[in-house]
């Protein structure tokens, strides 16, 4: 094998390595309060809709072993 | 020689550059903290689930486990060389699915119910159809050269892959041949998630990075960096504008897409044991990450405050799941059984 195809392998690996930070540096970008706002309102309005967050009544919990009942 | 050296050079000098760019970029956009606009946010207090259903019947470590979209069953995996399949209203075992190589590391239910994926040190993806009078095996995708760490399905016919040689994959499951290679970690792959649309996955690797991908166009879209070493575990939050990951680092950490950077940590000084698995409540407030201290921790998401521990696996927790429907949480332990909270 010539000394020179290791080299060549590192320079393509280099292209590549430079290709990939030009795709992300072309990236635009939104402002962190921006996400940060969208986040949060993402959570507020679907807080109700998260039972692990409201509770779950023990008739409607279906991991709740049912204890039967006995009439006295 | 020498213009190859010279070449190298000007590539060094452009990959600098473009760091320094992306660098800069990211800061321009940091115009105030996640948590300290969630100081406006009223607290989720003290949350405390109990403990409902303790699963037995593995013999062995569990590796991983996942819900059926049916959000009633679940799938698990252990290394006693068995998938077995819960309806977890009952305790009940339905499906016991022996494994050709016990190694596993990953498991997964497809969408449609009808077919669990598992694979592991085999370096193999096996894909079950467990709606058969007894479970038969549909496929075995063998093409990685390293271990199976994570596999998803996208429908009965699609299913994405992560390994420890590097890579990622998209699979045909009707010829059993690989669509698009994903390549641009440079450590072993330890999970993936695919995002709500199904358009994006991310991976989370050995080298610390995640990293956004497009699932039709196999490009890497965007890379996170911040941890300083292994991600094991890597969610979407619900809305998809955000990503969780978990770590050998001992911490968790959000970073959110559209603004390319992290902007919470979840660290705690007391909880130095790392990182295994992860999932989001349904409204992505609650964080429920598994540690190796054998506890599931509870964060806030928005406020990046612990608010709650999952306590009673006697041994690691190596994977955590909430189903669609979010009723639950679901823990699995090396002490070889499944808890169900809520």
């Amino acid at each position: 094998m010539s000394s020179k195809a290791p080299s060549s392998n590192s320079v393509a690996h280099a292209r590549r390595i430079v290709q990939q930070l030009k795709v992300e540096a072309g990236f635009e970008r939104i402002k962190v309060s921006k996400a940060s706002a969208d986040l949060m309102t993402y959570c507020t309005e679907n807080a109700r809709n998260d039972p692990l967050l409201m509770g779950i009544q023990a008739s409607e919990n279906p991991f709740k072993d049912k204890k039967p009942c006995t009439i006295l | 020689m020498a213009a190859e050296k010279a070449e190298m050079d000007a590539l060094k000098k452009e990959c600098d550059a473009l760091r320094t760019q992306i660098e800069a970029a990211r800061k321009a956009a940091n115009d105030g903290s996640m948590s300290a606009a969630a100081g406006g946010v009223a607290s989720v207090g003290r949350v405390q689930l109990k403990l409902r259903k303790n699963l037995k019947g593995h013999l062995a470590k569990i590796y991983a486990m996942h819900w059926s979209a049916d959000s009633r069953s679940m799938v698990s995996a252990s290394q006693d060389g068995k998938l077995l399949v819960w309806d977890t209203f009952t305790g009940n075992k339905l499906v016991a699915v022996p494994l050709k190589s016990a190694w596993v590391m990953s498991v997964d239910f497809a969408p449609s119910g009808n077919l669990v994926a598992s694979g592991g040190l085999d370096n193999i993806c096996t894909v079950y159809n467990i709606k058969a009078a007894s479970p038969k095996t549909l496929r075995e995708l063998d093409a990685h050269t390293g271990y199976l760490s994570c596999c998803r399905f996208l429908s009965d016919s699609e299913i994405l892959t992560a390994s420890g040689d590097t890579t990622c994959c998209l699979w045909d499951l009707e010829t059993g041949k690989q669509k698009i290679i994903f390549t641009n970690h440079i450590g072993d792959c330890m999970s993936l998630a695919l995002s709500p649309d199904m358009n994006y996955f991310i991976s989370g690797a050995c080298d610390s990075l995640a990293k956004l991908w497009d699932v039709r166009e196999g490009a890497c879209k965007q890379t996170f960096s911040g941890h300083t070493s292994d991600i094991n575990a890597i969610a979407f939050f619900p809305s998809g504008n955000a990503v969780i990951t978990g770590s050998d680092d001992c911490s968790c950490k959000m970073y959110d897409l559209r603004a390319d950077q992290e902007v919470l940590d979840y660290t705690d000084s007391s909880l130095n044991a790392g990182v295994t698995s992860l999932a989001l409540s349904n409204s992505g407030r609650l964080i429920f990450a598994g540690y190796d201290d054998f506890n599931c921790h509870i964060w806030d998401s928005l406020k990046g405050e612990k608010v709650g521990v999952l306590s009673g696996h006697d041994n690691r927790v190596s994977c955590t799941g909430v189903p669609e429907d979010g009723m639950g949480v679901c823990t699995g332990s090396w002490d070889s059984f499944l808890k169900l909270w809520n």
